[in-house]
C-alpha cells in the first residue's frame, strides 16, 4: 500500500492542492502558446481561468473567484470564439516565425522571469510572510461590497462611464460605411 | 503558503504571456496572452491582500483579519482590473475585426505593412 509509507513531511491537502492548481496553470498556460489551432489556445486558456480561480477559492477570496469565472472564462472567452468564428481561421493560416526569433523570444521571457524572481528572493520585507488560506474575512462579498459602495463610490460610477464609451467605440469601430 | 511561491507562480504566469507576446503572430494569440499577463497581475494581487506575517496562533489571526479590513484594497484593485479588461477586450476585438475586414489577414508582419 503506497499509503503506508510514512513521509518524513506531511502535506495538508491545501498544500496538495496548491501544488496541482499551480502545475495545472502553469501547463496550461505553456499549451495556450504551443497550440496551432487558434480554438484550442482559447480553450487551453479558459482551462488556465479555471486554475486561477482555484487559487481565489484557495485564498478564500469567493467574490473574485466567481466574477473572474463569469467575466473571463463567460464572457471575453466567448468573444474570442466568436471573433475566431467569425473569421473562419484555420491552423495552416500562420506563417511560423524563424525559429530564430522565437528562441530569442523565450530567452527574453525566461531573462525576464530570472529578474523577477531574483528580486523576490532576496528580500528582506517578504521573509516569513505567508498568505493566509481557508481563512479570513476579506474575501467574503459582504464585506467587499460594504468597501466598494462607500470608499470606492467614485471610481465604480467612473467605471460605468467607462463601459458605455467602450461600447460606443466598439459600434462605432465596426460599423460598416 | 510561504508568500514567496504566490510570486514565482504569477511571475512565471506574466513571463509566459510576454514570450507568447513575443513569438506569436496571430493577433489574437497576442491578445488572449495579453488576458493572460491581467491574470497573473489579478492572482499577485489577491494573495497580497491575503498577505500576513507567519504568527504561531491562528486565533490572534483571525481575530486580527476581523477587526480590520487592512489587505482589502487588493481585491477591490482585482475587481476594477476585470472591469477595465472586459471594456479593452470589447473594444480591441472590434478593432480586429475591422482589420481583417479590410486586409483578410490577421497577421501582425501583415498588418505591419500598412504604414507605407
Amino acid at each position: 500500500m503506497i499509503f503506508d509509507i510514512k513521509r518524513t513531511t506531511e502535506m495538508s491537502i491545501t498544500e496538495i492542492l496548491f501544488w496541482f492548481l499551480s502545475a495545472l496553470a502553469l501547463v496550461s498556460a505553456i499549451m495556450v502558446l504551443i497550440s496551432k489551432n487558434p480554438v484550442h489556445s482559447v480553450l487551453w486558456l479558459i482551462a488556465t481561468f479555471f486554475a486561477i480561480s482555484g487559487h481565489y477559492i484557495l485564498l478564500n477570496a469567493q467574490f473574485i473567484a466567481i466574477v473572474n469565472l463569469i467575466v473571463y472564462a463567460g464572457a471575453i472567452m466567448v468573444l474570442f470564439l466568436f471573433v475566431i468564428m467569425l473569421m473562419n481561421l484555420d491552423a495552416a493560416i500562420e506563417p511560423k516565425r524563424s525559429m530564430w526569433m522565437k528562441f530569442a523570444g523565450v530567452i527574453s521571457g525566461g531573462l525576464l522571469l530570472a529578474v523577477l524572481l531574483s528580486v523576490v528572493r532576496t528580500s528582506v520585507d517578504l521573509t516569513n510572510k505567508t498568505a493566509q488560506l481557508n481563512t479570513g474575512e476579506i474575501g467574503l462579498i459582504k464585506n467587499l461590497g460594504n468597501v466598494l459602495f462607500t470608499q470606492y463610490a467614485v471610481p465604480f460610477e467612473i467605471s460605468s462611464v467607462l463601459f458605455l464609451s467602450a461600447m460606443v467605440g466598439a459600434v462605432v469601430i465596426g460599423k460598416r460605411n | 503558503m510561504p508568500i514567496q511561491y504566490y510570486i514565482a507562480l504569477s511571475a512565471t504566469l506574466f513571463c509566459i504571456g510576454v514570450v507568447g507576446v513575443l513569438t506569436r503572430r496571430n493577433a489574437i494569440i497576442i491578445f488572449m496572452c495579453i488576458e493572460l499577463m491581467l491574470n497573473a497581475v489579478n492572482l499577485m494581487l489577491v494573495a497580497f491582500s491575503k498577505m500576513q506575517p507567519l504568527v504561531a496562533s491562528a486565533s490572534g489571526n483571525a481575530a486580527a483579519n476581523n477587526a480590520l479590513q487592512t489587505g482589502i484594497d487588493g481585491q477591490i484593485f482585482v475587481f476594477f482590473i476585470m472591469v477595465v479588461a472586459a471594456a479593452e477586450v470589447s473594444v480591441g476585438l472590434a478593432i480586429i475585426v475591422m482589420m481583417y475586414r479590410n486586409t483578410h489577414s490577421v497577421d501582425v508582419n501583415f498588418l505591419n505593412r500598412l504604414k507605407n
